[in-house]
């Protein structure tokens, strides 16, 4: 029981700290979820995370919230995933009633802006951290296939501007069909 | 009821917002400014402001945000739930299905498929969050870098907060808490 509420606590103080610091919104909280859990916490394994990742994706809702629903769920089932989205939700739910009340004051506070600015560049220190990695696990695997796809990827997003949701679908049909159809006539891997 | 009525304005706008980030804002204003009027234009370019130097999803932030103007903690409590839950309902039973179907290998092609698009897509939010980290201009891309907009503090606790994290495995949040007090020192005090 002890270890019990402990191992929920941890999951609620993950959430909820990351949320908490996670200023932009978005995908960036995902590499932040990737770095507690996997690489720290240890508690979920690269691939599936990368799998949940997907799949959130593929919901609609703000990923940051599905991807913690996600996590919890695996976890600890439905208590998980209620403890993780409150984690979430909690820290703007509190920001923004007290930044509503003093918001003039908030707007042109140097010291506040100067704390934001510096703080942009830790969590681009931990993003970059974590792609680092993750490319790098890619590159080791040897597997060409998911090399180009990494790399086709990452042009339709950054330079052509492709929709992230159409990127997985198109990725995920692409992989469904070489490794069920093509790669199975020519032997396993 | 305004507090049925906020939910489900909520409600829509977590079912709606498909592919994260911004894909929220055209839902909000439609529901907040053309069809119920709760915020006048110049309260959502605030919304949007605090948005981006406050953390948390857009959606959530709006919710808050108005729910307090609209029907003060509770409205905030109620729009914020009416938010999530469409997240709620849609990502546990996808969780569901995949939990229990995951180890067939039609789907394990897929996931494989979809692994290294989903790196890509990591790589180019961090991109994004990279270069409004250190340039002063936060309209810079990667095709209107100016180098002399570069702020040199930032981008030496960037190189600095990779090589830690990189060498000593220390706790990330650890990191974000140190360079945003540096940054009140740098950009703040001094």
């Amino acid at each position: 029981m002890e270890k019990k509420s402990k191992f929920y606590w941890t999951l609620f103080i993950s959430t909820f700290s990351l949320s908490a610091f996670t200023i932009g919104g978005g995908y960036v909280i995902v590499p932040l979820m990737k770095k507690k859990f996997v690489e720290e916490l240890k508690w979920i394994d690269e691939e599936e995370m990368l799998n949940l990742v997907a799949i959130c994706q593929s919901a609609p809702g703000p990923i940051a919230v599905n991807t913690s629903l996600m996590v919890g769920y695996r976890l600890a089932g439905i208590t998980g995933a209620m403890i993780t989205t409150f984690g979430t939700v909690l820290p703007p739910l509190i920001i923004i009633t007290l930044i509503a009340k003093f918001y003039t004051a908030f707007k042109e506070n140097t010291m506040v802006n100067a704390l934001l600015i510096g703080m942009r560049a830790g969590v681009a220190a931990v993003i970059i951290d974590v792609i680092i990695k993750m490319t790098k696990d890619i590159i080791k695997s040897k597997n060409l296939i998911s090399l180009s796809i990494m790399i086709v990827a990452f042009v339709a997003a950054v330079i052509l501007n492709v929709n992230a949701a159409l990127i997985i679908v198109l990725s995920g049909a692409f992989g469904g069909f070489y490794y069920n159809y093509f790669k199975r006539a020519g032997g396993s891997q | 009821m305004i507090y049925w009525e906020i939910f489900w304005s909520f409600f829509q706008i977590g079912l709606f917002s498909i592919g994260g980030g911004y894909a929220a804002l055209p839902l909000i204003e439609n529901q907040v400014l053309e069809i119920h009027q709760w915020l006048s234009m110049a309260e959502f370019a605030d919304l949007l402001t605090i948005s981006q130097m406050t953390p948390g999803p857009i959606a959530l932030n709006a919710s808050t945000f108005v729910g307090t103007k609209v029907a003060g903690l509770p409205g905030a409590i109620i729009a914020t739930i009416g938010c999530v839950t469409p997240s709620c309902i849609i990502v546990l039973t996808l969780s569901y299905f995949y939990f229990k179907y995951k180890n067939l290998s039609s789907i394990q092609g897929i996931l494989k498929g979809l692994r290294p698009a989903v790196v890509s897509l990591i790589a180019s939010a961090g991109i994004s969050i990279l270069l409004l980290a250190i340039f002063k201009n936060e309209e810079t891309t990667l095709f209107n870098m100016q180098l002399t907009d570069i702020n040199i503090p930032s981008i030496i606790m960037v190189v600095l907060g990779v090589l830690i994290l990189r060498k000593y495995k220390t706790d990330s949040i650890l990191v974000m808490i140190g360079t945003g007090l540096i940054g009140i020192i740098v950009y703040g005090v001094l």
